[in-house]
């Protein structure tokens, strides 16, 4: 009996327990969160809400996909928006016209300059700037195709102090019949506002008109609308410029010193609050941060303790020297917010740091500047030495790497300042074509790569390693032909048997440039590669036209009469798969400078170095010719028609200038040409001497137009691995080189 | 069920003894059968009730289980003061106190959460319809589990309130601002950080939350440029909660395919809010252009239970929602009264390229992202132009926007971890700039960022002057051959020092008197052991840029050799220049790689028994080599050379330049094992190098190419006094 009451007993018990579990979990549940919350506020600040599963979502799904469904017409909205959205709140879709700029490319965007009115006298740099655009593929001289305006009048210096001030802007800009509130209208500044607090101002109404201005403050700044501009030098130059101050990339990469400022200190009125402060990161040793208290006509009235003594130090170091010696510059403000000081450092390969706050930098639409500059804040200035002190190597050459790519982009001349400001404007008009953030990041830079070509990266020569991928593995050959078709026996029918041979051809296409009309199709071999036949205009530019039917990256150009051999087309091939972005051909030429003409010369002559090789025989990407028919300049392609010559020489200038990079030659049997024989001697037009001294000629006016002499020497070509080593000739792959 | 079956057992056992009382014997049997039933019963029941939480935090299951029921109430006055309306004006520069977050060694801001408080009125009706929403909880959990988050106020850089405002339509404008003002840091919203995804209301629908907010910053969706405060605010993606919700079939399949596969439509438009005038548009390109597009609309006779926002439909066919969207390349995204519209993330999820027509739109992390690669934006004005711009663009380019809009979704669309965590960081690169994420890391896909190449060394300099080569020559003791190599090197004229490693810790280096005189300085190192990785490592000593490794036996190369290898590698810095030259092959017998040393048609390799490169690999040697390789080379006493030309492969992602003809050179790569003739198990060993390195790599970087270098006018018919380097080749 006592059993069974035990057994009762203890099975009561555990129901009672199982009950308590059952029912009772919220009690147990305060007892183990008492517990938790002793712990969990260590471990786990945001608790894990037990009713957790009972949250709503923040919206509804249906509330999501359809939405308040939007009452008001779409073309109501966009009227109302001009009517709001004008003058300081500007955007693209409020303030720019862009039914002026409807037709596709290059042709919607075209740019008129007002003329300048008689006796004017614009600064010279608004004369650079208007020389920029005048001599731009942008320019037009009738206002009724143009998509964007340039005014005549001198609107850089809006100082009212200044001696280029320009007086009554206002009523001379309403008085333009085109003028229209300032719509499609780009208007360029350099300095605006005046002492004591340089504002903005400009001391005109600019209405719609875009504004790319130096200096720009964030505030002001009408984002997607206007440009900032780097302030620039009225002696920096109009086109070429000096290239960066950087040759070798030294590693460890410090210099001397590590952070260098030398400049004014403002005893008074804006700007002073940053540089009265800057003596206190000096140290002497490896941080120089020099000021003088010596400028404007008045200084001493202003003096203080500080500036017998530091005006002492400044004088003990050379600018120049510092520049060239640090690894870092300070680039503090100014009266206004942008300085000379940030071209200079930029150039120079001191990696600047920024001191000032609110500063809405160069292109900042597209340059993305923390991968060059250190940005640093005016509030933290004693941070900075502790800041640039734990900049690591690796950085330090990524840095200072890519501010040398940002200055020879877009800085070094007055003519990239303003392409690069035409540029983003044209991209923001045409936005569905238009270059990436990686295309203006990277080398060869924004200007060099044109949207209307493609505006994928892995159609250009540049982006293959970037992007992880390799260049196709065929070629497409384009020959060149001139004279017309009448055996089967000459050159032309040679090369074409030896250029389809070769397993990377996948098309070949002849351009037609003779005076005899196109030869039906049957005078043409059959060929185990598709073969067209196209009619060059017989202009000799025409053999760079950016060809629709081109399917490959590769494109081998030839001339009707090269002599080659199949191997040595493989064997061109594949080197060119190693240097995409190079011209790789056989053939080489070279120029040098000539003292005693004062002028480039060019040579045929056999030497130890090359710069160019001809295109008579020549592997390169086919985007050059785009580059070639787009890029340069009407004039430049003119001289070529004109002279039937030297369209080889500019193309070579052309990818050299892209790339910084001699081409490459590689290795070829003896002849490259078919021996004149004594009838064609006549047509040959390499044979005859004035064709030589118009190249002579070519290489000059190219280098004025580029500013700069391109071409880079190169002292070695690429030959096949067992090149005429003492091994056996069946070793060899290449062996057909070596014939005789 | 587990419950209840555990339940009915109690039951069973409860009447057990009670059936079965007169059986004396047998009561013990019972009693312990009683027991363990009970037991049972009671360790099963408190595992089911800690169950779903042990799964989620393993760390400690007894964490808290608190019930936001408890969070304090908070009664807000109607006095209670309203902030600003936000600023305008506002900049990191003006609104933010960067004090607050100081120099910091990680670069990392610190972010504090306010805890949870649930805000009433005077009249005890809260402040918003909602309360906290699952997003926001799964926000702030996210927050408060990465490393941003601190719980000291003190500390805090940032500051996130715990009042949800991610949809305005749930807020009194009000007493939310009231709110916001009560938080004990809120000093004017200085540092602090507000998300919201639908901004705005009726009938205007403002572009960025109304909800006073004096200098806060804010993570919107559906900014306009009007609105947002470019480098203050963070643009945001309006979340989509269908992606937890639904597994998209085709993401599933890692196949690289997956982008090539065509699909069925061009262009497909899957709203339902489309105002009728652009609705009346798209049809009308539907009629031009036929089967290639395909406009959904909402489905308006539906079953009972089938949730509309998942159907589509177009003329009575019914599709699948989000699904369909993986059939077509391209799907609109049209403005509705809002901007953001969270039919993007819906898009970028089914890797489909969004149209977006939105004017003024600001897109999601637009600071970051380079939305080009993935999207194509039209201006609203163009949509009749829509169906031409979009045939313009090339078929491959169309695939890597499809699979830039993947990663985009994966990466920073996909939950709103992944939202919060981006505002962070994008924050976090504002406040030290000097520390922030490359455009590469921020939009290449990992795919792209696994086989793609960004050399450090990336600028093409050419310099214009000789600043010369610092040759280094590693020597143990074979003092003769040191000197006769010395003698040789000294005479190219490139020469600017001669660094002399004494790897020999058991002899001292010659006195001064014995060494050879020459021009160039010559400096002596002793090293302290006798590692091979000596011989890489970035001396003081070399001041040059050009470094030319050299072993102390090989005397065969001329000095136009050596000169002329120089000006290869001024031409081509980045590389290794080198003369003899390696192949590495696949040995598809055996599987894997095998090392060749014959002459060969190709060259993946160079030996640096003589080789020029740039001072910086040896820094990448000696402190960026990847995993055990140099400790292992220097075990092993062997293959220095080839680990050398993995590490500049992999970071160049290009082969060496050997240079000049084919010349004999003494067994250079058997220094190690000191003149041994090139044996059998030496190339096994150098065999076995390859293999380890590759699989160290995780991938074979040596590329094998066809070309060497030589002198322009090498064996040309051409005077050779007048060739700048007449003595190559010659054996």
């Amino acid at each position: 009996m006592q059993a069974r009451k035990k057994y009762v007993l203890l099975g009561l018990c555990a129901c009672c327990w199982l009950l308590l579990f059952y029912w009772g979990g919220g009690v147990q549940v305060r007892l183990l969160k008492l517990l938790g919350q002793q712990r969990g506020d260590v471990v786990r600040p945001w608790p894990d809400w037990t009713d957790r599963v009972l949250l709503p979502g923040y919206a509804q799904l249906e509330e999501l996909q359809t939405g308040p469904g939007s009452a008001e017409s779409p073309r109501q909205r966009h009227q109302a928006w001009t009517g709001i959205y004008k003058d300081s709140r500007c955007r693209m879709e409020t303030c720019f016209d862009f039914t002026r700029c409807r037709r596709r490319g290059r042709d919607g965007f075209r740019v008129y300059v007002y003329p300048s009115e008689k006796g004017e006298r614009g600064s010279e740099s608004y004369r650079k700037i208007l020389t920029s655009i005048g001599e731009s593929r942008y320019y037009t001289t009738d206002p009724r195709e143009a998509c964007l305006f340039v005014l005549g009048i001198d609107t850089l210096d809006r100082d009212q102090l200044s001696g280029q001030f320009v007086p009554n802007l206002d009523d001379r800009i309403k008085g333009y019949p085109l003028w229209n509130e300032g719509r499609n209208h780009l208007i360029f500044n350099l300095y605006s506002g005046t002492w004591p607090n340089y504002t903005e101002d400009l001391g005109f109404n600019i209405g719609q008109a875009i504004l790319a201005k130096a200096s720009l403050n964030t505030e002001h700044f009408r984002p997607g609308f206007d440009v900032s501009i780097p302030l620039f030098s009225k002696d920096h130059p109009q086109k070429g410029g000096e290239r960066g101050w950087l040759v070798r990339n030294t590693v460890p990469p410090r210099r001397k010193y590590l952070l260098m400022f030398k400049g004014k200190r403002y005893l008074t009125g804006i700007g002073s609050d940053t540089r009265n402060a800057l003596h206190h990161i000096h140290n002497g040793k490896d941080i120089v941060s020099l000021t003088t208290c010596r400028h404007g006509k008045d200084w001493e009235k202003h003096k203080d303790a500080r500036c017998d003594h530091d005006n002492l130090e400044y004088e003990r170091f050379d600018y120049q020297e510092l520049l060239h010696n640090s690894t870092f510059c300070l680039v503090p403000r100014g009266r206004r917010l942008g300085s000379f000081r940030f071209l200079e450092s930029l150039q120079a390969a001191c990696i600047p740091v920024l001191l000032s706050n609110g500063w809405e930098l160069p292109f900042s639409d597209v340059i993305q500047w923390n991968q060059a500059v250190i940005e640093g804040d005016e509030r933290l200035l004693l941070q900075v030495p502790s800041t640039v002190h734990a900049v690591g190597h690796e950085r330090v050459l990524a840095l200072r790497q890519r501010t040398q790519m940002l200055w020879d982009a877009y800085f070094s001349s007055v003519d990239k300042i303003v392409l690069t400001t035409l540029e983003i404007i044209k991209d923001r008009v045409f936005s569905h074509v238009s270059r990436n953030k990686y295309m203006w990041n990277a080398l060869p830079g924004g200007l060099l790569v044109l949207p209307e070509y493609s505006t994928h990266l892995a159609h250009f020569p540049f982006y293959y390693l970037s992007l992880g991928v390799s260049p196709g593995q065929e070629f497409t050959a384009i020959i060149h032909a001139v004279s017309p078709l009448v055996s089967q026996s000459q050159p032309i029918m040679k090369l074409l048997q030896v250029v389809s041979k070769s397993k990377y051809c996948s098309q070949i296409i002849i351009l037609w440039n003779s005076e005899k009309p196109l030869p039906p199709r049957s005078k043409w071999p059959p060929m185990p590669v598709p073969l067209t036949v196209t009619d060059g205009r017989r202009k000799t530019s025409s053999r760079f036209l950016p060809n629709v039917a081109i399917e490959t990256e590769a494109v081998l150009s030839l001339d009707e009469d090269t002599v080659l051999l199949t191997s040595e087309v493989n064997f061109a091939f594949l080197v060119w798969m190693s240097f995409p972005e190079r011209i790789v051909g056989y053939p080489p030429r070279s120029h040098f400078w000539d003292p005693v003409k004062n002028a480039w010369g060019y040579t045929s002559k056999w030497t130890n170095e090359y710069s160019i090789v001809l295109t008579g025989a020549a592997f390169y990407h086919r985007y050059y010719h785009y580059l070639f028919s787009h890029y340069l300049p009407p004039s430049l392609r003119a001289l070529v028609d004109r002279t039937s010559n030297c369209e080889d020489i500019l193309m070579n200038f052309l990818v050299s200038a892209v790339t910084h990079l001699p081409p490459i030659k590689v290795a070829q049997r003896k002849q490259y040409k078919e021996l004149p024989s004594p009838q064609t001697v006549r047509l040959a037009p390499w044979a005859n001497p004035e064709h030589f001294a118009q190249r002579q000629e070519c290489v000059n006016s190219f280098a004025s137009w580029f500013g700069y002499m391109p071409l880079v020497h190169s002292q070695f070509r690429l030959d096949p691995l067992l090149f005429k080593d003492q091994v056996s000739v069946l070793r060899k792959k290449y062996k057909d080189l070596e014939r005789a | 069920m587990v419950r209840l079956s555990m339940c009915s057992s109690g039951k069973y056992s409860l009447r057990g003894p009670a059936l079965i009382p007169r059986m004396k014997t047998k009561h013990r049997i019972y009693y312990i059968t009683l027991f363990s039933v009970v037991l049972l019963g009671l360790i099963a029941t408190g595992m089911f009730q800690f169950w779903p939480h042990s799964i989620e935090s393993t760390a400690d299951w007894s964490l808290d289980r608190r019930s936001m029921h408890d969070a304090p109430l908070i009664q807000l006055p109607v006095s209670n003061p309203i902030p600003e309306r936000g600023d305008l004006s506002c900049r990191m520069h003006t609104c933010f106190d960067v004090y607050r977050c100081g120099y910091n060694p990680k670069n990392r801001i610190k972010v504090y959460i306010y805890p949870l408080q649930r805000f009433v009125d005077e009249g005890g009706v809260p402040i918003s319809s909602t309360g906290l929403s699952r997003e926001y909880n799964d926000l702030l959990s996210t927050i408060s589990d990465s490393e941003f988050y601190t719980d000291d106020v003190t500390r805090a850089c940032l500051f996130v309130p715990s009042i949800d405002v991610l949809n305005q339509n749930s807020l009194r404008i009000r007493e939310t601002a009231q709110a916001l003002a009560m938080l004990p840091r809120w000093d004017k919203g200085m540092n602090h950080l507000l998300f919201n995804m639908l901004p705005g209301g009726p009938p205007d629908y403002n572009t960025a939350l109304d909800v006073p907010r004096d200098r806060a910053l804010l993570a919107g969706g559906g900014f306009s440029t009007w609105t947002y405060r470019q480098g203050y605010d963070v643009s945001i993606p309006v979340y989509s909660p269908l992606s937890a919700d639904v597994e998209l079939p085709e993401r599933h399949h890692h196949r690289p395919q997956r982008f090539t596969l065509p699909r069925r439509y061009f262009i497909l438009s899957s709203q339902t809010a489309i105002h009728r005038e652009y609705r009346a548009e798209l049809e009308r390109l539907k009629e031009e252009n036929g089967e290639a597009l395909l406009l959904l609309d909402k489905c308006s006779n539906l079953s009972q239970g089938v949730a509309s926002a998942r159907k589509r439909c177009y003329k009575g066919q019914v599709f699948d929602y989000p699904q369909i969207l993986q059939e077509s390349s391209f799907c609109v995204v049209l403005r509705g009264a809002r901007l953001g519209q969270a039919t993007l993330s819906d898009v970028l999820q089914a890797g489909c390229v969004p149209i977006i027509l939105a004017d003024s739109y600001i897109l999601p992390f637009s600071e970051v992202l380079d939305w080009k690669r993935a999207s194509v934006v039209i201006p609203e004005e163009k949509l009749p132009e829509m169906y031409t711009i979009l045939k313009s663009i090339p078929h491959r380019q169309v695939e890597e926007m499809q699979r830039q809009a993947c990663w985009f979704w994966d990466a920073y669309f996909s939950s709103m971890k992944a939202i919060g965590m981006t505002t962070l960081q994008i924050i976090n690169d504002r406040i030290y700039p000097y520390a922030a994420r490359t455009y590469e890391q921020w939009n290449n896909p990992p795919v792209v960022k696994w086989s793609s190449v960004n050399s450090p060394l990336f600028l093409p300099l050419i310099p214009p002057r000789s600043p010369g080569f610092t040759a280094v020559v590693l020597t143990y003791d074979r003092i003769e051959s040191l000197f006769r190599v010395i003698t040789e090197i000294s005479k190219v004229p490139s020469l600017a020092k001669l660094l002399v490693v004494w790897n020999n810790q058991n002899k001292s280096p010659p006195e001064d008197s014995l060494w050879p005189k020459i021009a160039a300085p010559l400096k002596v190192v002793r090293t302290k052991e006798n590692k091979l990785s000596n011989r890489f490592f970035p001396y003081d000593e070399i001041e040059t840029e050009a470094v030319l490794a050299i072993d102390d036996d090989i005397i065969m190369l001329t000095s136009d050799e050596l000169q002329f290898g120089y000006e290869v590698r001024e031409r081509i810095p980045y590389r290794l220049v080198g003369y003899p030259g390696r192949l590495h092959l696949w040995d598809h017998e055996m599987g894997k790689w095998k090392y060749e040393s014959e002459w060969t048609n190709e060259v993946s390799m160079v030996l640096t028994g003589a080789a020029f490169y740039h001072k910086y690999f040896n820094y990448l040697y000696t402190y960026k080599m990847p995993g055990d390789i140099k400790n292992w080379v220097d075990a092993h006493m062997n293959c220095e050379d080839i680990a050398i030309n993995f590490l500049v492969a992999n970071i160049t992602g290009k082969a060496p330049i050997k240079v000049t003809p084919r010349k004999k050179f003494k067994c250079p790569e058997c220094t190690a094992i000191d003149g041994l003739s090139l044996d059998q198990t030496h190339m096994v060993e150098r065999s076995e190098c390859i293999n380890k390195f590759a699989s160290v790599f995780g991938t074979m970087p040596l590329k094998v190419v066809e070309h060497r270098a030589d002198p322009v006018l090498y064996k040309d018919d051409f005077p050779e006094k007048l060739k700048s380097f007449p003595n190559i080749g010659s054996l």
